[in-house]
């Protein structure tokens, strides 16, 4: 599904015609208007409301806080374990993630770039996947994690993420590998290259806009990842982020601490905004790219 | 040099493969066998029980509370999301540069947020007492129209998808907005020189040529609307919502699986959601394919 034929590139923003300058129609401004508002107030209302007092959250809902209440973070980040559900996400997704990158390159570049029997074959058991609900894995699922010995641990997360994660960076990047020219991967075969050389020293770097793409794309959606968690990793003391937040929210011990939840939560989108401040075009022309492959 | 080949693809194919076969080929093909068995996670005592699980599932209530809802949030989200989702892509084509860019950031940041987050940011904005949506009703002073979002059955549902039309339509702003400044300046200006207004050239210039990004997001959130489980399962109570009224497959298939230990009919759940899916995808790319012969 090949529906832009070339990438949209979201800086070229010279709107093609303007509109008819006399009769300015002050309505698709107030609309657009509009709807940033309904985007930024709920998350704006978070952040200040993790700054309040659990009192000023419950009669004051739109005033700011008075004083600014650091120590609601502080609670959160340690009483409340966020903490440490913080630094699980950070393991099994940095793990998953490299792990992802390197086994889909792999295979993505083997099969983009080495005609053999089964390439088709091989490709489409994996692009096949993208295609199935989770949720029909979902049982059997738990079972080999638990038969394998895996169940709530770091190496199963990690392999667990890694496999669902492999079958869109191979589709991805697959027809990014068909598109290098191969002149400098010939070069470097008759310069003596071992296979693996030419992939990892030439082909890697030259693929590298293709590979922060899905880079980034792999981390929100393992960042994000809820359902497999869920089910894979019922210890509290591995909880990962995504996880334990909805945890904190529904456990009764934490329905009275509103500030410290609003700090928690507060908490959880921080890694995601900072990282959308500093590559917020990538990230959408990235992501917008992938959907319409 | 052949036998270097070899070896690297070896190398390059064979861990995840493994990978792949163990934790996606296997579960997926294991579950359909299940959905045929009585299997409540003994090792070696499921019985074979033929389409009994199929059979059940038709009577079962509270499943097909899930498929209604499911079907609902299927007919209403995709459509109400791309609606705006175009409008405000082709309106952001009269703004000027830098708000309409300043209009992108905003718009498309809740599609990085897990859905986790989103729910629970939610469940604070519907609190009954103390959520910003229902303390904004009584600061303008439409105390009548506040409510208790997430506990009355006619309005749980509603709810939720208005958290899900909220949380995609940026993402498809940005997507509809990107085919339509690929669309040919001299395009627009041919309609305006032919007096079309605004409305007649979206029908009419823009639509159509983006006809291809709105089928592929028509299929992204129709498949989102086959899940809405994380939403559901931590937004409403019960969870499931009052009556029923949120319950949607997923959050049936899990609690038949992991609260009540019923394998084998939760893969029949399964399975019932893997066809939904397939539906979905097939109709949306015959419904193109069509609509490509039509143009040409």
């Amino acid at each position: 599904m090949t529906l832009l034929r070339e990438r949209p590139t979201l800086e070229t923003t010279t709107p093609p015609a303007r509109t008819n300058r006399k009769f300015p129609n002050p309505l698709p401004q107030l609309a657009m208007f509009c709807w940033a508002v309904v985007t930024a107030l709920p998350l704006l209302w978070a952040v200040v409301s993790s700054f309040k007092s659990d009192k000023e959250i419950l009669n004051e809902p739109w005033s700011p806080p008075s004083t600014l209440h650091f120590e609601n973070w502080e609670r959160a980040w340690t009483a409340a374990s966020i903490g440490r559900y913080f630094l699980n996400s950070l393991i099994v997704v940095g793990g998953a993630l490299i792990l992802t990158m390197l086994l889909g390159a792999l295979v993505a570049y083997a099969l983009a770039r080495y005609e053999f029997r089964g390439n088709r074959v091989i490709y489409y058991i994996f692009v096949a996947a993208m295609f199935f609900p989770v949720f029909l894995a979902l049982v059997p699922l738990f079972f080999v994690v638990q038969q394998l010995g895996l169940l709530g641990t770091y190496p199963g997360l990690i392999l667990v993420y890694t496999a669902y994660a492999v079958p869109f960076t191979v589709f991805f990047l697959h027809s990014f590998f068909r598109t290098l020219p191969s002149e400098i991967a010939e070069a470097a075969f008759l310069d003596g290259c071992s296979h693996g050389a030419v992939f990892f020293r030439v082909m890697l770097p030259l693929a590298r806009p293709g590979l922060f793409a899905v880079g980034i794309f792999n981390f929100l959606g393992l960042w994000n990842q809820y359902l497999l968690p869920l089910v894979l990793n019922p210890d509290p003391d591995r909880y990962v982020l995504a996880q334990g937040l909805a945890a904190l929210s529904v456990s009764q011990g934490y329905r009275s601490d509103w500030s410290g939840l609003f700090a928690g939560l507060t908490i959880a989108m921080l890694p995601v905004l900072i990282a959308y401040v500093a590559f917020q075009r990538h990230i959408r022309a990235g992501m917008t790219a992938g959907a319409v492959k | 040099m052949r036998h270097g080949r070899w070896r690297f693809l070896l190398g390059a194919l064979v861990p995840a493969l493994v990978l792949h076969v163990v934790f996606v080929l296997s579960p997926y093909a294991q579950a359909f066998y299940l959905s045929l068995t009585d299997w409540t996670g003994v090792a070696g005592q499921a019985s074979f029980v033929g389409v009994d699980n199929y059979v059940r599932l038709g009577g079962d209530s509270l499943f097909l509370d899930a498929v209604r809802n499911n079907l609902v949030l299927l007919a209403v989200v995709p459509l109400v999301t791309i609606g705006i989702g175009l409008f405000l892509a082709s309106m952001l084509r009269h703004s000027p540069a830098r708000l309409g860019q300043g209009y992108r950031i905003v718009y498309f940041f809740p599609q990085l947020l897990s859905l986790v987050v989103i729910a629970v940011l939610w469940s604070f904005v519907y609190n009954p007492n103390t959520g910003l949506l229902n303390s904004g009703l009584r600061a303008i002073g439409l105390d009548g129209l506040t409510r208790s979002w997430l506990a009355e059955p006619a309005w749980a549902l509603v709810a939720v998808m208005a958290v899900l039309v909220w949380s995609s339509v940026g993402f498809y702003v940005v997507l509809f907005s990107a085919a339509i400044e690929g669309i040919p300046a001299e395009l627009f200006e041919a309609a305006k020189l032919d007096g079309a207004g605004r409305w007649a050239t979206f029908w009419k210039v823009t639509l159509p040529l983006v006809r291809e990004s709105v089928q592929v997001a028509f299929v992204y959130l129709g498949i989102a609307a086959l899940d809405a489980f994380a939403v559901v399962q931590i937004m409403t109570v019960g969870p499931g919502g009052p009556d029923g009224a949120t319950e949607v497959i997923g959050m049936s298939l899990y609690r038949t699986a992991f609260s009540y230990g019923k394998f084998g009919y939760a893969s029949a759940m399964g399975v019932a959601l893997f066809f939904a899916t397939l539906t979905l995808a097939v109709l949306a790319l015959r419904a193109g394919r069509k609509e490509r012969l039509e143009l040409a």
